[in-house]
C-alpha cells in the first residue's frame, strides 16, 4: 500500500529536481562534530566541481569550529550514503555520482570536537 | 392546544443520556448510509455494531455547557486579575517568557487543529455515541485554543515574539514540526485520527505537557498559564477515556482491526514522541526555576503510566509501541540536542535563546549524570566563552531535515550519541532522508503521502519563502532577511540572544519600577 485513500492518490514529489531551478541539493555532514546540530543542505548546480564544494561551501558552514582550521584534507575520509567513498576533486557533482539529495559525510582523523566530546 | 408537560419527574442520568444522544440519531432514507458516511470503510477497520460503544461519562450537551461555563468564569477572572496586577512582572525571569512564546506558536495551534480533527472524526462516524463524544471534545479543544491565546496575549502587550502566531504556524521552519504532526493526523481517516490524537497523543503523551510543564509555569510565577493548563487538564480525563474506549471498541469489534491499530500505535507514538522533543527542551532549558527533568518526567508519565496502559491492552493482542529501546536510551539526550539546535539557529527563530548559567549547567549534570558532562557541557561552555568574546554562534547554513518528522537531522544513532543517525530510501528515482528507523518506517508504509512534505529548507531553496514580489536575483539580495520578513519575525527584536535583548532590558526596568521607589 502506497497510501490509504478513498480514491486514486497520485501527486508529484514536492522536492523533485526540476523544482530547484537547475540546481540540486547536496547534504554534507562532518563526523564527530555534533556542535553543528545536523548535516547541512546545500543547493548547487550539478556541474559544480567537487573541490569547489570543499573550498567554497564548507568553510562558511563549518568554519566556526576550532577544529576546522586543523583539518588535513589529504587524510580526510569520505562517505557517500554511509559507505566509504573517494571523491574526484576536479570532477563535477554529477561525474562524482552525486545526484539530487545525495548525502555525503567526511571524517577528519584525530579531530574529535571540543575537548574530545565529538561536539 | 394544550401540551402535556409529562409526568413532571426528572429524567435519570442514563435515560437523559439516551434521549439526548442515541435518540438524536436517525436512519437515512433518501441517501445510503455509505454516501452519508463515505470515510468509514477505506482504512480497513471493520465495525459491526456501533451501539456497543459506551460513553463512560454519559455527558449531554446541557450538562457540558453548565460545567464548562462555570470553569471558564473562574479562569477568566484569574486571567483578568493576573493582567491587572501586572502578573507578568512576577515571573522568575524574563527568559521564562520564551518557553511561553514556544507554547503560543507551537502548541496552542495544535489545540485548534484537534478541534477541527474531532469535528471531522465525529462527522465521519455512523455511531451516535462516539459522534456526540467527539463533538464535545471538539468544543473542548476550541476552548483550549481560545483560553491559551487569551492567557498568553497579555504578554504580547509587553514582550516581543507574541505578535503573529497564526501567520507563523504556516511558515516558520521549526513550526513545521507540530504543524505537520496534526496535518498528518487530520488528513488520515477518522479511525486513524482517533488512534493518533484520541489515543496516542491524549492518552500517552499530553500528560507530559499538561502536568510537569504546567506545574513548571506555576513554579515560575505564571498564574495565567498555570490556570489555563489546569483548566484544560480537567477535560483531559474525559479525552483520555474517549481515546481509550474508542481503541478498545475498535479492537473488540473485529480481529482484523488489530494489526491496523497496532501500526497506528507504532506510528503515532513515534511521531508524538518526536514532537515532544520541544517540551523536553522547554523543561530542561527554558524554565528558570525547574521542577523536574525531562528524563524524570518521561520515566513517570511514559514509562510507568504508559507501561501500565500497554499491559492492559495486551489482552486485545496489542504489544507496546516499536522502538521503545531507542526511546529509552534517548531520554538522556534529546532535550540537549534540541536546545543546541535552537541556540545555533537563534537568528531564525521568533524567540530568544541563551547560554545556561553555571547553576543551570550543574543542575543538568546532576539530572543527566551519564550524558551531560561527557557530551553536552563542553559544547555549551565553548559557546558561552565565545559569546563572551563577542563571537556568539549563529548557524546560518540551512540544515538537512527529516522527511517525516521534519526536524533537522539532530538525532543520533541508537545507543551512540556521537553519531548522527542517517537513514535513506530511494523511491521512484528520488532519495528521501530520515532521522531514525521510526520515521523511515512511517515513510515506507505511505510514501505517496510523505513525498508531499512541505520541508521549510527545501521550500526556501525553491524560492517559496520570500514576501510576494521579491526578486532574489537583485544585487545584494539577502535571503535570510527576506525569509524572516516572510515569517513576520522582526530581526533584532524577536530573535538572537536573550542577553542584550529588548525583553531583558524592559523586564529589568519594569520590575525595578514595581519593586522599588526609584
Amino acid at each position: 500500500m502506497d497510501v490509504a485513500a478513498i480514491k486514486e492518490y497520485k501527486f508529484e514529489s514536492a522536492d523533485r529536481l526540476e523544482n530547484f531551478h537547475g540546481n540540486q541539493l547536496l547534504y554534507v555532514g562532518w563526523e564527530d562534530h555534533l556542535m553543528f546540530c545536523a548535516p547541512f543542505c546545500f543547493m548547487l548546480p550539478p556541474d559544480t566541481p567537487f573541490q569547489a564544494v570543499v573550498d567554497n561551501m564548507l568553510p562558511g558552514a563549518f568554519g566556526y569550529h576550532p577544529d576546522f582550521a586543523q583539518i588535513d584534507w589529504s587524510k580526510t575520509e569520505w562517505f557517500k550514503s554511509g559507505e566509504p567513498w573517494t571523491p574526484q576533486p576536479d570532477k563535477s557533482l554529477a561525474e562524482n555520482g552525486l545526484g539530487h539529495k545525495a548525502v555525503i559525510r567526511f571524517r577528519t582523523p584525530g579531530l574529535t570536537g571540543i575537548k574530545g566530546s565529538c561536539s | 392546544m394544550d401540551m402535556k408537560a409529562g409526568s413532571g419527574k426528572k429524567l435519570g442520568l442514563k435515560e437523559k443520556y439516551r434521549h439526548m444522544t442515541r435518540e438524536l440519531d436517525w436512519e437515512t432514507t433518501y441517501q445510503t448510509r455509505q454516501d452519508v458516511h463515505p470515510l468509514v470503510e477505506y482504512e480497513g477497520i471493520k465495525i459491526h455494531d456501533w451501539d456497543k460503544w459506551e460513553d463512560p461519562f454519559r455527558l449531554t450537551m446541557d450538562a457540558y455547557w453548565k460545567y464548562q461555563s462555570e470553569k471558564e468564569r473562574k479562569l477568566y477572572a484569574i486571567i483578568e486579575a493576573y493582567a491587572q496586577n501586572n502578573g507578568h512582572l512576577n515571573v522568575t525571569d524574563a527568559r521564562y517568557l520564551n518557553a511561553i512564546k514556544l507554547f503560543l506558536t507551537g502548541i496552542s495551534p495544535l489545540e485548534y487543529m484537534a478541534h477541527r480533527g474531532f469535528a471531522m472524526a465525529g462527522r465521519a462516524f455512523p455511531g451516535a455515541g462516539p459522534r456526540v463524544a467527539c463533538l464535545m471534545q471538539s468544543l473542548d479543544e476550541l476552548r483550549h485554543a481560545q483560553t491559551q491565546i487569551h492567557s498568553l496575549s497579555n504578554y504580547n502587550k509587553y514582550y516581543n515574539g507574541f505578535h503573529d502566531p497564526a501567520h507563523m504556524l504556516q511558515r516558520v521552519w521549526y513550526l513545521s514540526v507540530p504543524r505537520s504532526f496534526f496535518d498528518d493526523a487530520v488528513t488520515a481517516g477518522p479511525f486513524e485520527f482517533m488512534v493518533a490524537i484520541g489515543f496516542s497523543f491524549e492518552y500517552v503523551l499530553t500528560n507530559l505537557l499538561f502536568v510537569p510543564f504546567v506545574s513548571g509555569a506555576a513554579y515560575n510565577g505564571d498564574m495565567g498559564t498555570m490556570t489555563f493548563g489546569f483548566s484544560a487538564q480537567s477535560d483531559e480525563a474525559r479525552h483520555m477515556t474517549l481515546g481509550l474506549e474508542i481503541i478498545k471498541f475498535i479492537l473488540e469489534q473485529d480481529p482484523d482491526n488489530i494489526p491496523i491499530v497496532q501500526r497506528w500505535i507504532d506510528k503515532w507514538t513515534w511521531r508524538g514522541y518526536r514532537v515532544l522533543t520541544l517540551v523536553g527542551m522547554m523543561m530542561d532549558y527554558m524554565l528558570p526555576k525547574r521542577i523536574m527533568s525531562w528524563k524524570e518526567a518521561w520515566e513517570v508519565y511514559f514509562e510507568q503510566n504508559g507501561g501500565a496502559l500497554f499491559k492492559d491492552l495486551a489482552r486485545y493482542g496489542i504489544r507496546p509501541p516499536k522502538w521503545l529501546d531507542q526511546i529509552s536510551f534517548d531520554k538522556d539526550h534529546i532535550s540537549h540536542q534540541a536546545w543546541s539546535t535552537f541556540y545555533q539557529y537563534g537568528a531564525a527563530a521568533d524567540f530568544h535563546t541563551w547560554s545556561p548559567t553555571d547553576d543551570e549547567l550543574d543542575w543538568l549534570s546532576k539530572k543527566y549524570p551519564n550524558s551531560f558532562d561527557k557530551y553536552y557541557r563542553p559544547r555549551l561552555e565553548f559557546w558561552r566563552e565565545q559569546a563572551e568574546k563577542g563571537n556568539r554562534f549563529y548557524n546560518t547554513t540551512l540544515p538537512q531535515l527529516c522527511q517525516v518528522c521534519q526536524i533537522p537531522m539532530v538525532f543520533t544513532e541508537p545507543g551512540d550519541p556521537t553519531k548522527t543517525c542517517y537513514r535513506e530510501v530511494d523511491y521512484q528515482g528520488e532519495k528521501f532522508h530520515f532521522c531514525s528507523d521510526g520515521c523511515k518506517d512511517i515513510f515506507e508504509h505511505e510514501p505517496e503521502k510523505y513525498k508531499q512534505s512541505w520541508l521549510p529548507v527545501h521550500q526556501i531553496y525553491q524560492g517559496n519563502c520570500f514576501p510576494e514580489g521579491t526578486d532574489p536575483t537583485v544585487e545584494g539580495f539577502e535571503p535570510l532577511a527576506k525569509v524572516l520578513e516572510y515569517y513576520h519575525v522582526n530581526f533584532g527584536r524577536d530573535n538572537l540572544d536573550f542577553e542584550g535583548s529588548e525583553d531583558q532590558k524592559n523586564f529589568a526596568a519594569w520590575r525595578g519600577m514595581a519593586t522599588t521607589n526609584e
